[in-house]
């Protein structure tokens, strides 16, 4: 605990009213860091100990120790490799979509536009939905009878949460829908903070506008959309509630759905823990990938 | 100052002792978010008036109800004194110690001869024919069929279906007679559509409206008793039973694979469906203008018999059990006590509850007190349910996993599909330790 106990800059408010290290310490960082160990670490090392174990949250049955056999059955199970093609194929088009959207109207929004600010707030608002919400406003969108998509597009009746081929492409759809606003609000950081003096130098030596994208643009926001790729990525990798409500189809079960079932379910809370664990180890490599990429991005 | 502070201790004294004695002046009933439930805090409202006891009925959305009650079992919570559990619950929430042994009351109130056999079979006795008892019949229910009265009418549309089928249009008199009115009805040209049945992989959706059909087909879903599986789930009449469910879910509405109770009310609230299957707990709504345009022209049938003439449908509705963790146990069996008088059971049914009450069943009263009563009080003695183990929710998921692909998407055949569940049922039951085979 010691290490956590900062000098108080003397400047400061805490500082002007008296308060000392020790205040300090035992009013702040001793209840955070309590409370992070008793809600975040605690119950992670519990389940983990779960994982080895044939222990059923229903029942009072003896608990006995399994060792790996959790994680055996689930890595052999077919139905949980399938879910995990699936939520995989769904990471890719869901960040795809919302990098490609995010970022596309973060460049339009980088140029001078009348009401810039009005717009940019209303772009903002999927992501402060509620997801359950959203998934239930698409679910009435996707509708093949009254929904106003096919209506729109003039499609007849497509079944977009019911056909096996569309299903994980309709919620990824509404995905991208809410979150590209997120990629867009990184980017229109990333492309706000870009020196003024380069494109007036680039433009001075006559490049092109593709070219400056390129060797401007790009490489300068580069490490911005990186972070923003890795958020999405490990949000996408959890998608849960979207999905859940939008369809029951097996073609768009994500790893997260089948995981709620076992746990929440069946109650089978020793096999699920070894899956909680599973996805956050293959989050952590997925992660540690881009952050490779984001420590080469910045070298540049 | 010490004066001060022993006045307030005092008085911070007599108000913990009043909240206690409050509190236990209080009910919490946990049961699923919908109609029922509503009409049950109507009746316990009045249970309220005449012993000061306040009751409320929390619920929960259905999707959740498992979860959330399972939850606060698990935990060992006393949130809730009583809950209005599903029958599946029985052997989870009996074998793990949730519910009170209500046998003692059961016995006391001659409850087994009281209530309609069927729910005291499925909603109360655990094991099956152990004569123990878990819960007190509250809300009778089962799978049944509304449809549109004009439509069948429509001198034009007899005439047609006379000339296809070569029998006259009406409530069908059996399960193969129902599909031909579905595939008559099946017009996606002028959005009408044949019928609308449950198709939803989460939750029990799809494998209560299978299970009606195999029942009405003369299948099983496996000996509840000796847990043979292989054979009776996998059975020629299951097989037949579940490429016909497959065959009526092609006569739904366009995109119906992810439909249950909601869905189809307001499928038959909309005019798209000429028939349409869902638990006697939502047709109410049905038959009010407010929530249903075409209200004044819907009938009520019960399940048909199958083609060889077995005649069941499938269970739902609840029973209503004391939570082993309530802090006023002794309050609950006071309420259960004026629950179960016959006065309050024709309360009960008055506000549209279904009640399990032989006598107010089979009575003239309650048979003609809606469109519906009839296909209810019809169907109530011819209801089987689903497994009521422990580890129903795993055969439940394995069967809704099972299903689906093949009802909804086309996927592989009944055969296949019913030969794989067998498997992986059997599997499942012995790894929880039953002789299953």
């Amino acid at each position: 605990m010691t290490s956590l106990i900062t000098t108080l800059d003397p400047r400061s408010r805490a500082a002007s009213r008296g308060w000392s290290d020790t205040t300090i310490r035992n009013v702040f960082v001793i209840p955070t860091v309590a409370f992070l160990i008793i809600f975040n670490v605690f119950p992670l090392l519990y389940s983990l100990g779960f994982s080895f174990t044939d222990f059923r949250a229903s029942s009072k049955a003896q608990v006995n120790l399994v060792g790996f056999k959790n994680y055996v059955d689930v890595l052999a199970d077919p139905v949980i490799w399938r879910t995990f093609t699936t939520t995989l194929w769904y990471v890719i088009v869901s960040v795809t979509g919302q990098f490609v959207v995010g970022f596309g109207l973060a460049l339009l929004l980088n140029r001078p536009l009348p009401y810039k600010g009005l717009l940019t707030t209303l772009l903002m608002l999927p992501m402060m939905l509620s997801p359950v919400v959203v998934g239930l406003f698409w679910k009435l969108i996707y509708d093949p009878s009254w929904g106003i998509l096919n209506h729109a597009l003039g499609l007849g009746r497509v079944a977009w949460l019911s056909d096996a081929n569309l299903a994980l492409y309709a919620v990824a759809i509404t995905d991208i829908w809410m979150w590209s606003p997120f990629v867009m609000l990184l980017s229109l950081a990333g492309l706000s903070a870009v020196p003024k003096h380069l494109y007036e130098a680039a433009s001075i030596d006559r490049a092109g506008k593709l070219y400056t994208f390129f060797r401007i643009t790009l490489p300068l926001v580069a490490p911005i959309l990186l972070i923003a790729v890795i958020f999405r990525t490990m949000e996408a990798f959890k998608t849960f509630d979207i999905a859940f409500v939008m369809t029951g189809q097996p073609a768009a079960e994500l790893i997260s759905s089948r995981l709620y079932k076992m746990a929440f379910q069946q109650w089978q809370t020793g096999p699920s823990s070894a899956l909680a664990y599973i996805i956050l180890i293959m989050v952590l490599c997925i992660t540690n990938i881009y952050v490779k990429y984001l420590n080469k991005a910045k070298e540049r | 100052m010490r004066k001060t502070i022993a006045g307030l201790l005092a008085g911070a004294s007599l108000m913990t002792i009043g909240a206690i004695s409050a509190q236990a002046q209080e009910l919490t009933i946990l049961w699923a978010e919908w109609d029922p439930a509503n009409y049950l805090q109507e009746l316990v409202n009045e249970y309220q008036a005449e012993t000061g006891v306040a009751v409320t009925v929390e619920t929960v959305p259905w999707p959740d109800f498992q979860t959330k009650a399972f939850t606060e079992f698990n935990a060992q919570g006393s949130a809730y004194d009583l809950v209005v559990g599903d029958s599946q619950w029985l052997g989870a929430g009996s074998l793990n110690g949730h519910y009170v042994d209500l046998t003692e009351f059961i016995n006391a109130n001659n409850l087994a001869e009281v209530m309609a056999p069927a729910t005291m079979q499925y909603y109360s006795e655990y094991p099956g024919g152990s004569g123990t008892y878990w819960s007190v019949p509250l809300e009778g229910d089962a799978l049944g069929w509304t449809y549109r009265k004009d439509w069948f009418e429509d001198p034009a549309e007899m005439e047609a279906f006379k000339a296809k089928y070569g029998y006259d249009l009406g409530v069908p008199q059996d399960f193969k007679q129902l599909i031909d009115i579905a595939e008559f009805f099946h017009r996606p040209d002028e959005n009408r559509y044949g019928a609308a049945i449950y198709s939803q992989n989460q939750g029990d959706a799809i494998v209560m409206g299978v299970e009606n059909s195999v029942f009405a087909y003369g299948g099983s879903f496996g000996d509840y008793e000796s847990f043979q599986v292989t054979g009776l789930l996998n059975s020629p009449e299951s097989i037949e039973a579940l490429e016909d469910y497959r065959k009526l879910f092609t006569f739904g509405p366009p995109g119906w694979g992810n439909s249950f109770f909601a869905e189809v009310n307001t499928a038959v609230a909309q005019g798209q469906v000429a028939m349409g299957m869902n638990f006697f707990a939502f047709f109410p709504a049905l038959v009010n203008e407010a929530t249903n345009p075409h209200a004044a022209n819907m009938g009520f049938f019960a399940n048909p018999p199958g083609p060889r003439g077995d005649d069941f449908a499938a269970l739902g509705g609840q029973g209503i059990s004391l939570v082993s963790y309530s802090q006023n146990q002794e309050e609950a069996m006071k309420f259960l006590e004026w629950f179960i008088k016959e006065e309050t059971q024709e309360r009960w049914a008055e506000l549209g509850g279904y009640t399990a009450h032989g006598a107010i069943l089979e009575s003239e009263k309650f048979r003609t007190a809606t469109p519906f009563n009839e296909a209810f009080f019809q169907t109530m003695f011819k209801v089987r349910d689903f497994w009521a183990l422990p580890e129903y929710a795993e055969l439940l998921t394995e069967a809704a996993d099972a299903f689906y692909p093949y009802v909804v998407n086309g996927e592989g055949d009944a055969k296949t599909t019913l030969d794989t569940l067998a498997t992986t049922w059997v599997d499942t039951l012995q790894a929880a330790g039953y002789p299953a085979q």
